[in-house]
């Protein structure tokens, strides 16, 4: 028997979704809640999952589309037995819907949507119509070709006169309260059109209020935006750590190049084809090896059960900007791979993090992070623990420098380390060896002979 | 990100014994079984599950795996467009099925639009709980069939309709409870606050269940209560008890303690039950939008479900034949809503008239009169029939 799946209004009234992409393919047999696809409406992404046991017969339309409810998207053919008898066969549902697209908005309490009728799904756009507070400076002018989407504020009565008089109001200033247009706003617009409007406002405000055009085209002077999101979490984490741990910060500056030397030989090196073998690279082995001799930069501060909590394990955070903001994803039980598979890890998490594809897990859990301001140009600064860690590596950029070597002044690449702990959990002496040991192992990665 | 603190109630200093849990604020969390699936002796609250056995235990799992079945069913259900909107409860099911579990029958229940586990609890016919969300009734069913009211959609409202039947309960002389189930949302709400002084001043037999499952759509509980909210009853001069929502036992300890209080005169209890919502505020919404994916991490560590099962483990009762059982059972209570909602009749055009007044109502068969009369004038009673009745 050939079913066919219409697809659903998926949110409160939504009128479109958009096939994002199809997890199944013609002549594939599919389980009833097996997910078919993932569909993008104007309030989320959800999959939809399969009414029908059967076989795929045809996918109507391609990933992208964005595809009108009560459109039929999938055809099956099923077992005539009919025990997941569906309620496809409803002529109706296509007419119904027709009937009101275009017309109906998503009821859900809280926010909603309008959905445009063609293009992609998109989010209603907040209509200001009173001053905020903070907002008198950067008063939205209504721009010469876009007109504020808001009916302008009147009466029913001095509508009607608008209208009577031809005067679209959208052009008429209103010296209410709240910018409310009076008949007198109206008869004096038709009374003296030819004045140029923002003069005419200058005349008419009442309450000092300045909420009149500033100079046609010139940019707000301040915008703002809403602290929410990455962003908040963010800052949470920043305020919680910074004054919770004690932070010290202390800076190494080291001539790398026999660390870059050894990268170009490693590059070279037909074992290591194929691997992204970078500074940042060599500087996490460096960390993981140091660790090992410095396990107390590898700790928790557990305040609620006034614990110290030694961790015999890494998992090597590395702070990243993404789309979404800061993120410090982490490579778990780092200390147990191979340069190569360090190499591997770092890799593939920088391609998540900048997909947008870090998964919850490689955010939490961490024990020790490194933030790579080198790749900004950046030689060095104070970072802020991620909180519930006790240290955290900035990595500065590699620069040519004038540098004693051997007993004269050569040019050099060198790279400054900054290393910020906690100094609860760890003491001056500890932080300064565990950062003179990465030191080392830079400055000449033969050191690690006599560290391991 | 940090949630609240749950899970750490039998840990934390003061924990097990601590007779404190009862009244008074920034109290720790009444917890008898770890998120490990650990039982952790609980001299106050063990009594008040003395009596579930080995056997009683493996039902309590059978319930909430068969809710989380019957919650992921009808999920799918709107997906697949056979239901309008779904309020999902992924998450909560320790907390409704040990709240549900601890009622008699002729106990009363008042409700959100969340509490369907309750009501699977209560014994309500599965295609009555999806009559609504199809669009197809007002109502799902008859409230006193299984001494349940059908769900409120206004927030908090239910709460006063369970204080006033609690007053009725006491001009009768009987000891049966109301139960009133909302969300840490309803606590902001004026009916709630409203609720709880004529609760108190009567000292109405009724338990004021909330469960915290710390957002109201997208607004963070922390955002909407600086206190705990079981301090809240503190201030109307209600006991309080604060309780691991995902710990079954301790729920159902927790409610058994409120209802023997409400039972024997002792008046209202207010149970926090700290939870969480998994899922979506319902399937038309997109929690990514405000909630911190770590924050759902951690609380899927506290899985209700995940911790019962690891109890049964533990005490060896975590048989394949259980868990075939179980399954079996989810299957088959999925399969029987699928059907029930699928082959549901639509409704006629004046089905609409016909549970407004319990009385005849002489404007009301004028109305429909004139309906009838509308649709006749159509020609074609089926066709007509058919056009109104489409969703």
């Amino acid at each position: 028997m050939i079913r066919e799946f219409r697809l659903p209004d998926l949110g409160e009234g939504l009128t479109e979704s958009e096939i994002l992409s199809w997890k199944v393919g013609v002549g594939d047999t599919v389980s009833l809640n097996q997910v078919i696809a993932e569909v993008e409406t104007a309030k989320a992404v959800v999959e939809l999952p399969s009414p029908f046991a059967g076989v795929i017969k045809e996918l109507h339309e391609q990933p992208g589309t964005v595809v009108e409810v009560g459109k039929p998207i999938v055809t099956f053919e099923v077992p005539d037995d009919g025990a997941t008898a569906p309620a496809a066969d409803q002529p109706t549902v296509a007419a119904t819907t027709k009937a009101v697209a275009g017309k109906r908005e998503p009821n859900l309490v809280g926010y909603g949507a309008v959905v445009e009728s063609s293009g992609h799904p998109s989010r209603r756009a907040r209509n200001l119509t009173v001053v905020e507070p903070g907002e008198r400076l950067g008063r939205k002018t209504p721009d010469a070709g876009t007109r504020p989407a808001e009916r302008p504020r009147s009466t029913p009565p001095v509508r009607k006169l608008a209208k009577d008089l031809g005067v679209d109001l959208a052009d008429v200033a209103g010296t209410g309260p709240g910018g409310l247009i009076s008949r007198d706003d109206v008869r004096n617009f038709v009374g003296g059109g030819d004045l140029p409007a923002a003069a005419h406002h200058l005349s008419a405000v009442p309450d000092g209020r300045q909420d009149e055009p500033s100079g046609g085209g010139q940019p707000e002077r301040e915008t703002r935006t809403p602290i929410k999101g990455v962003r908040k979490f963010t800052a949470a984490a920043m305020v919680a750590s910074a004054f919770t741990a004690p932070h010290v910060t202390e800076f190494l500056t080291v001539d790398v190049t026999p660390t870059m030397d050894l990268l170009a030989r490693l590059k070279a090196n037909r074992a290591f084809a194929g691997y992204k073998l970078t500074p940042l690279t060599i500087v996490a082995k460096a960390v993981l090896i140091a660790l090992r001799r410095n396990p107390s930069l590898n700790s928790r501060w557990d305040e609620a059960s006034q614990e110290i909590v030694q961790f015999n394990y890494v998992n090597l955070g590395i702070a990243a900007a993404t789309p979404r903001g800061l993120t410090v994803p982490n490579i778990k039980d780092a200390d147990t791979l191979s340069l190569t598979g360090l190499a591997e890890a770092l890799a593939a998490l920088a391609e998540s993090a900048r997909a947008g594809k870090t998964t919850p897990s490689e955010l939490s859990g961490g024990t020790i992070s490194i933030t790579n301001i080198g790749v900004f140009g950046i030689d060095a600064g104070t970072p802020i623990l991620n909180r519930g860690e006790a240290a955290i590596l900035a990595v500065g950029a590699v620069r040519n420098m004038p540098w004693e070597h051997q007993g004269e002044v050569a040019l050099r690449q060198v790279m400054t380390l900054s290393l910020s702990f906690d100094h609860r959990l760890v003491d001056g002496e500890q932080g300064s060896r565990f950062l003179a040991d990465v030191g080392a192992v830079l400055a000449d990665p033969g050191m690690v002979l006599t560290m391991v | 990100m940090s949630t609240d603190e749950a899970g750490h109630g039998g840990t934390t200093p003061g924990g097990p014994g601590n007779s404190a849990g009862i009244h008074g604020a920034g109290r720790y969390l009444i917890q008898l079984v770890t998120p490990a699936g650990e039982r952790i002796s609980h001299p106050e609250f063990d009594p008040w599950v003395q009596d579930i056995t080995d056997e009683r235990l493996c039902s309590l799992y059978e319930d909430m795996a068969v809710v989380r079945r019957i919650d992921v069913e009808a999920t799918a259900l709107q997906r697949q467009g056979e239901l309008a909107l779904w309020p999902p409860l992924l998450g909560q099911e320790a907390s409704q099925v040990g709240a549900g579990r601890a009622l008699r029958d002729d106990d009363f229940v008042f409700s959100s639009y969340r509490e369907n586990g309750v009501a699977y609890c209560r014994g309500v016919d599965l295609t009555d709980i999806i009559r609504v969300w199809r669009g197809n009734a007002s109502a799902g069913w008859d409230p006193y069939t299984i001494n349940m009211a059908t769900p409120q959609i206004i927030i908090g409202a239910q709460t006063l309709h369970a204080t006033g039947y609690a007053m009725g309960i006491q001009n009768d002389g009987a000891d049966s409870v109301a139960v009133t189930f909302f969300g840490d949302g309803a606590t902001s709400e004026g009916d709630l606050n409203e609720a709880m002084v004529f609760a108190a001043s009567f000292q109405a037999p009724v338990v004021f269940f909330c469960q915290n499952n710390h957002w109201a759509i997208s607004e963070p509980v922390r955002l909407q209560s600086h206190i705990q909210l079981a301090d809240r009853a503190t201030g109307f001069g209600i006991p309080s008890l604060r309780v691991d929502g995902n710990d079954v036992l301790a729920v159902m300890a927790a409610t058994r303690v409120a209802l023997d209080r409400a039972r024997n005169g002792g008046g209202p209890t207010f149970i926090e039950a700290v939870t969480y919502r998994m899922g979506p505020h319902t399937t038309a919404d997109d929690p990514t939008r405000y909630r911190d994916a770590n924050e759902l991490e951690d609380w899927a560590a506290k899985d209700p479900i995940d911790r019962v099962r690891s109890l049964l483990d533990r005490k060896g009762l975590l048989t394949e034949e259980l868990q075939q059982h179980v399954k079996d059972r989810a299957d088959a209570v999925a399969r029987e809503m699928r059907n029930g909602c699928t082959s549901m009749p639509d409704p006629e055009p004046l089905d609409i008239f016909k549970h407004v007044y319990s009385s005849p109502n002489s404007w009301l068969d004028r109305q429909q009169d004139h309906y009838s009369r509308y649709l006749a004038s159509f020609g074609d009673p089926a066709g007509a029939t058919t056009q109104e009745g489409a969703r």
